[in-house]
This record gives C-alpha cells, structure tokens and sequence, in this order.
C-alpha cells in the first residue's frame, strides 16, 4: 500500500502543497483558500485514527506523518497480538500500513514529512514542514508520540550502529550465533529479547529490579525460553569495545559490585520520553514533557489544539488505547470547529 | 534521470569499488521498517544528482559484503570514493539531514 503512495510521496516530499479540497460547507464557512479545518501533527495509531474520524467527518484533514518516523513506534515492532479484531496478530508496520489507506480512503491527505514548527496561538494555527512549507488550521490534533530512551552512558552513541541497538526486527539478524543482551523490562524488552533468541546463541535480559513489569503472557514465554537468561538487579555502567561492542560492565544494585558482562550486541528498550520538543512554550506540559489534557478529553491549555497518543499517555501506552484518544482528538476537534462557526 | 541500482555480493567489486563516480550503498532489508522509510528519499536524491550512484544491496540476500564491512545495525549507507568507504550514516534521517551529511560527494 505504502509502496502504490510512491509517485505522490515523492511529489508531497518536494514540497507542493496539496490545493484544498472544497465543499459546500466549507465555502459556506467562508474559510480562506490556505486555511484547513484541522491539521494532525504524527502518525502512528493515534495520528492515523484521528485522520479516519476527521476524514470521515469531512473535515478534509491534513497529515504530517513524519518524514523517516511514519507510522510510529509500531513501525518497528513484529507480531501485534492484542490489537482486537486480528484473530492471529498483525505485523506492527501491516497494521500502520492499514490505518493509514484507511484515512486516505476517507479523504485524508498526507504528507510524509515532519514539522519543523509550530505557533498554536491565536484563532488560526500554523504549523512549517520540513521543506518550508507554512500551512494553517483553524485545529490542530497533537499525535507525536514518544522516542526511544537512551542509556546516557558516554560510550552508547560512539558504538550506536556499531552493536549498541534500538531495532531488534531490523538488526537481530547480524547477531546469529552471538551472545547479546537486552536492557530494560516492560513488554518491548521481552519481546525484544524474544525475538533476538531466533539469531542470537544467547540473549541475556539485564533488568534493575527483581521482578518484570511486563505482562504475564511475556513473562511466561520469556522464562520459557532456554536461550534466554536473566541479570536482575542489574544496571549498566559501561559499554566496552572498539569499534564494535565486545561487553558491557554491569552494576548489582544490592551489593553495588561490577562485573563484566561478555556480548557482542546490547539492545536498548528502557522505555520511551514524549516527543514534545516543538511544543514548549506552546502548550502545558508536565515535569516529564507530557503534554496536558482536560482530563475525559483531549483539549489541551490551548483552545483548537488538541492531544492525543503516547505524547499524552504516562499509563498505558498501547496501540489499541493511542488509536482510542485519536478518536476522541477528532471528535473534539469537529466539535471545536462546529461550536466557533 | 538517475534511479537507484541494485548491487549484490557477485556485482559489488565492479559496481562500487571500481565506479568512476562516488558510490552511496544502502544496505537494507525487507524486515527493516526504517530501511522502507529512507528508500523513497533515496530514490529523489537518486533522481535529482547524476554526480553519484545510489546502490541498494540487500543483507538477507547478500550477507557476504555486509559481513565484510561490518554492518551491524540497518540502515546504513556507506559512501565509496575509488574503493574506499568516505562516509558511513547509520540510521534512517529526513532527506534534508541526508543531503547535508552527503553534500560533500553531491
């Protein structure tokens, strides 16, 4: 599907601005020719469900869908089992793929491209694209996700590429037959590490604590698996090799004593940060760079603007709840623009 | 106009190493989602400058030239210049961090 959108993501990537569409209603409302109703900043489950509601509501939504970041965190995952309604599991990427000719079946249009800023003041928004594009919006719906952590540590960007990963689908293959490790424990560590025992001789699961956080299922088929073992109460202070990774230097948090950890790989899923960069000063954030939200809503400090996705979600962080908020950032927002006419 | 070319371990030698011009090697694969979102950006960049060669070479189908260059984490594009690498971007990037990294083999 991605692959048919070719020739039009070439043309968008250029920079020509897509005319807006018209209708009846909207020449009614007597906008102006560069003016859209609602603008959706990100893609993933939360960006593309907004973009199906909003099409489907006819408010002709535009979409920026990231220019290498397109179909969000999901784009680089494997097998989805808890989405409802795929009886055997999706492909994360097959999933994203889907939403996304969803909304433009509907008439959403989308630009594989990022923003580069935003002012959300005043009554009409403007959001700049990656290529110097100035687009406008009367709303605009926030679904920009999360980015990957990272360890902090001073040796992780020098060996990044070089053993030091964040892909398990897309770098695993290079680690058959080698001893490698996972850092974290939520559900993207295990089945990270999951995944990584179908190359790898063995995939050690270094975690901080001595308990996993992610859910049973995971759990029970991690524990399982005989290629996979276990560092608890575990952190690391170092990553070794040059140049390429040839061990790790882990910490006991109990006793405080180091030890070294021999691998060749070291996957890194120690959780996500909100991807609001472009947002301070904007609109309300928490201490951790959430973005606020009238709570039993998505309207955030800003009138016309609202958020949705893991850019706002502390708690629960999954496919099926990002894709239920861009829902509801839709339904807002058509009620925004129905209630200012 | 420029498109890319595909390059495997049996074509690497002549196609990159012996070029007359700058060579840019994506090595990439079918199960790389960020590999898939850089290739339509390779291609405009391979369009828009006939001063280079954009190859793909494909890891799963040709591991011998990604083994011997070290590859570990995909994307990666290395540049070639008479045989050696001048250049390795790690990572899927935007097209404009892409052709800034570049421009000096553009």
């Amino acid at each position: 599907m991605r692959r048919g959108n070719a020739r039009a993501r070439r043309i968008v990537a250029r920079g020509e601005i897509y005319p807006r569409r018209y209708n009846g209603t909207d020449t009614a409302k007597g906008l102006r020719v560069s003016e859209r109703n609602v603008i959706i900043i990100g893609s993933g489950p939360a960006g593309y469900t907004a973009a199906v509601y909003a099409a489907r509501a006819q408010l002709n939504p535009l979409v920026f869908e990231g220019s290498v970041t397109a179909g969000g965190a999901l784009m680089n995952t494997t097998e989805v089992e808890n989405f409802p309604g795929f009886t055997d599991g999706i492909m994360g990427p097959q999933l994203m793929e889907q939403m996304r000719a969803q909304a433009v079946r509907f008439g959403a249009e989308i630009i594989t491209d990022d923003v580069t800023s935003v002012d959300l003041s005043g009554d009409v928004k403007t959001v700049v694209d990656g290529s110097g594009n100035t687009h406008t919006a009367r709303a605009v719906i926030l679904a920009t996700g999360s980015a990957y952590r990272e360890l902090g540590l001073p040796n992780e960007k020098r060996l990044s590429g070089h053993g030091v990963s964040w892909c398990a689908t897309c770098d695993g293959f290079f680690f058959r037959d080698q001893d490698i490790a996972v850092v974290g424990g939520g559900d993207s560590a295990l089945e990270e590490a999951t995944f990584l025992t179908r190359f790898a001789r063995s995939v050690t699961l270094i975690h901080r604590r001595d308990a996993l956080r992610a859910s049973k299922i995971m759990q029970e088929r991690a524990l399982a698996n005989e290629k996979l073992h276990f560092a608890w109460n575990s952190t690391i202070d170092d990553i070794l090799g040059d140049p390429k990774v040839s061990g790790l230097v882990l910490r006991d948090t109990q006793t405080g004593e180091t030890r070294e950890l021999p691998v060749t790989g070291l996957f890194v899923a120690i959780g996500h940060d909100p991807r609001s960069e472009l947002l301070a000063g904007q609109v309300d954030l928490d201490a951790e760079g959430y973005v606020l939200v009238e709570e039993r809503s998505t309207r955030t400090s800003v009138s016309g603007v609202f958020a949705c996705g893991d850019l706002v979600d502390h708690t629960y962080r999954q496919a099926i709840t990002a894709a239920g908020s861009g829902c509801a950032a839709a339904l807002d927002a058509e009620r925004f623009l129905a209630a200012s006419e | 106009m420029g498109a890319t070319k595909q390059v495997t371990d049996a074509s690497f030698a002549d196609d990159v190493l012996m070029s007359d011009k700058p060579v840019i090697v994506d090595f990439w694969a079918e199960w790389c989602g960020p590999c898939k979102m850089v290739a339509p950006i390779l291609e405009e960049i391979a369009a828009e400058n006939d001063g280079i060669v954009i190859a793909k070479l494909n890891v799963d189908e040709n591991p011998q030239t990604a083994a011997s260059y070290g590859i570990t984490s995909i994307p990666t594009l290395n540049v070639y210049q008479g045989g050696q690498i001048v250049k390795t971007i790690i990572g899927a990037k935007p097209k404009a961090a892409l052709l800034a990294d570049l421009a000096p083999y553009l």
